[in-house]
């Protein structure tokens, strides 16, 4: 049966699921369950994580499984390589992307490489959940979308949902695999709401989404900015114009032949993506469509990203750092050279 | 509580002044800040410092602005006590142009590098390093300067914790560690999270001076500290202190609290409040009259009133600074129309 929940709740169903299907999925993380060995307490859980996630899980899988950890970033995503590579499933909790900073020689150089080193001879089945994504008046330092940065190093796969179906099946699909993935969610979306079925399935990683047919230009957004696309496209209706609109929804494998089938039907490509410009997951999939699209292409490849600067604190800055769909409107409007588009 | 019977060595009547001043100004903007928070007026994560104020207030009774402290996610009281005006302060959490840090920061990245404030952190653990590198600088250039890091009973258990008090202590730099011990991370108990009795036996590793002090206590937090920074200004080396305190608020607003007992938030609420017990000892050592301190309270009072008024009347940044104060410099040569 098909129901409404929010992102956040689909998320938290994937990880009860993963966990009934298979004794070896764990999570840990910083108070994934909260309170530990608080008396008072007993097994209703202080928190379930800082956005309340994977609230409700300790009560069912107890805290054998569901571990909360000091903050020792190195030490439990460091552990958590191991603990996969030793026979475990271990979904391991970095509350925000951007603690990155405090484990990334464990993510970099341990996890994604001690297959590749060890001959093949080893498997490191782990997921890292991360919160990422501007517009939650969070600043610099919990704001960031890093997933252009992982997506960039071999031997880890990369996933950013949008929506909550996808959310769920993606998580259950990162969870099975047997290599290290990093799950996105983005902190704005947790209370979106979308229709999600009630048992287990999955999406195969590297397997993108048309989330809006079209035949006039092909938008490409990331994560939350599938949905700016979408609103964008929606305006663009009104002017005759059918945006398509591509989610790749993981990055690490990317779906290139969807972007690719894409821009051979509607000649235009626009890629929405939050994070900042250089190095980034829209630099590449610009860099591989002109690569092996460029046939197809009537215009340049246009790219609508934060500015190169950190996220600012100040909603009065964060609101204009982000990309909007008016923003999108305006780039479509210089590509198909029409300025009545940017008034919509 | 047992705040000293005795007189406490430095505390003079004009000593007394300021860290009764200081400990006022922290609790009544972070009440204020609480209000302000669930009047939805506040945007971002908010992390109040309130019943705290006597591990801040002692420590910072010993430097002046060109020694460095480095803070933490709880950061508003070590601004207020290293100096920082409130009306930049208060402007700064409703993200206005004219807030210590242009709106940029936010509460959680508020400072003042003229004030030596080297910012509240985002990443718990973030501070130890950055201390080290300002004692580092203190020591090269001879400066007499000593650098304070604050940090959390959480943050004792990141990597970094090893990493800058052991590189301090190499290097015999002029750094004191402060540990902020509020009994959680969050909603995770120092007991679970922590595999030591007190984050200061740890001092002994490095071969340090390790002291835990109540850190309600502004009398004892102020002596431990006198003792510190004396023994960093004359090149002995870094010294860790703990500071036992207890945070009124939950870890960030919104925070339920479930994890917490409600008969510790009594009494640290009532009896063991560390204003309370300062201006009981104040009255009582004759150091602050009752008078004054009505007046300190009520002009404290005002000051913060005013704060909100000048952040809410001042404007926002614009689009103009959104990219600037990335770099210092930075030249991306224009490409010419061909
Ligand atoms: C590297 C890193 N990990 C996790 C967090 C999330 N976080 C913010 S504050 C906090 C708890 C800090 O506890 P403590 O150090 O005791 O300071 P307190 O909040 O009690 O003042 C956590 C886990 C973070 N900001 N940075
Ligand atoms: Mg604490």
């Amino acid at each position: 049966m098909t129901r409404m929940i929010t992102f956040s709740q689909a998320i938290n169903e994937a990880l009860q699921l993963a966990m009934r299907k298979d004794e070896n999925v764990i999570l840990m993380g910083e108070d994934v369950a909260g309170g530990a060995e608080v008396d008072h307490l007993q097994d209703e859980e202080a928190w379930g994580g800082v956005m309340g996630v994977t609230a409700g899980l300790v009560q069912e899988f107890g805290r054998d499984r569901i571990l909360d950890t000091p903050i020792s970033e190195a030490g439990y995503i460091g552990a958590a390589v191991t603990t996969a590579a030793t026979g475990m499933r271990p979904v391991a909790e970095l509350m925000f992307n951007d603690f990155i900073g405090s484990c990334l020689d464990e993510v970099m150089n341990q996890g994604a490489k001690l297959r590749y080193m060890f001959g093949g001879k080893a498997k490191v089945p782990l997921t890292i959940r991360t919160m990422h994504g501007a517009g939650f008046r969070a600043a610099a330092q919990h704001s960031q979308s890093l997933y252009g940065m992982f997506t960039a190093i071999p031997g880890i796969k990369v996933v950013v949902p949008s929506t909550p179906y996808d959310a769920k099946g993606l998580l259950l699909a990162a969870i099975e695999d047997d290599d290290p993935v990093v799950f996105f969610e983005d902190k704005t979306l947790y209370n979106v709401k979308g229709e999600v079925p009630e048992g287990y399935y999955t999406i195969p990683l590297g397997q993108g989404e048309i989330k809006r047919p079209g035949s006039d230009l092909t938008i490409v957004g990331i994560g939350k900015q599938v949905q700016t696309a979408l609103t964008a496209a929606e305006q663009l209706v009104k002017k005759g114009i059918e945006a398509e609109v591509v989610d790749p929804r993981s990055l690490s494998p990317l779906d290139e032949s969807i972007i690719l089938d894409s821009i051979m039907k509607t000649n235009r490509l626009i890629i929405v993506d939050e994070a900042n410009p250089r190095c980034s997951i829209a630099t590449d999939i610009s860099a591989m469509a002109a690569d092996k699209g460029f046939d197809y292409l009537d215009a340049p490849i246009k790219m609508i990203t934060a500015p190169h600067c950190p996220v600012p604190f100040s909603p009065a800055l964060e609101d204009i750092y982000l990309p909007t769909p008016d923003k999108i409107l305006k780039v479509v409007s210089e590509m198909i050279e029409d300025d009545s588009i940017v008034k919509l | 509580m047992k705040i000293s019977e005795e007189m406490v060595q430095g505390i003079t009547s004009e000593k007394a002044k300021w860290m009764y001043q200081k400990m006022c100004e922290i609790r009544m903007f972070e009440d204020r800040v609480h209000e302000l928070f669930g009047q939805g007026l506040l945007p971002g994560f908010i992390h109040l410092y309130a019943g705290e104020e006597a591990v801040a207030v002692g420590v910072c009774a010993h430097l002046d602005d060109k020694d460095s402290i480095t803070s933490t996610h709880r950061g508003h009281g070590h601004c207020i006590a290293k100096g920082c005006e409130l009306d930049g302060m208060m402007a700064e959490l409703y993200g206005k142009a004219t807030g210590l840090c242009n709106g940029k920061g936010g509460s959680m990245h508020i400072a003042d590098v003229e004030k030596g404030m080297l910012g509240a952190n985002g990443i718990v653990g973030g501070g130890f390093p950055l201390a080290t590198g300002a004692g580092l600088t203190a020591k090269l250039k001879k400066t007499g300067a000593v650098a304070v890091c604050f940090f959390g009973d959480g943050a004792g258990n990141h990597g970094t914790f090893h990493e800058g008090i052991n590189l301090a202590a190499i290097w015999n730099l002029p750094v004191v560690f402060v540990a902020e011990n509020n009994g959680y991370a969050e909603a995770t108990p120092f007991e679970y999270a922590s595999s030591c009795t007190n984050i200061a036996d740890r001092a002994e590793a490095y071969n340090i001076p390790g002291e835990v002090v109540d850190g309600k206590d502004v009398t004892a937090v102020f002596d431990a500290a006198q003792r510190a920074v004396e023994r960093a200004r004359k090149g002995e080396g870094p010294s860790l202190i703990e500071c036992k305190t207890y945070r009124n608020y939950g870890h960030f607003e919104g925070d339920a609290q479930k994890y917490k007992t409600s008969e510790d938030k009594k009494s640290h609420v009532e009896e063991l409040d560390a204003l309370k017990t300062f201006r009981d000892y104040l009255i009582r050592q004759e150091l602050v009259t009752e008078v004054d301190l009505d007046e300190m309270e009520r002009s404290v009072k005002e000051a913060v009133e005013k704060s909100v008024k000048f952040a809410e009347e001042s404007p926002l940044p614009t689009a103009a600074d959104l990219t600037k104060d990335v770099y210092v410099s930075y030249e991306t040569p224009e490409r010419g129309e061909q």
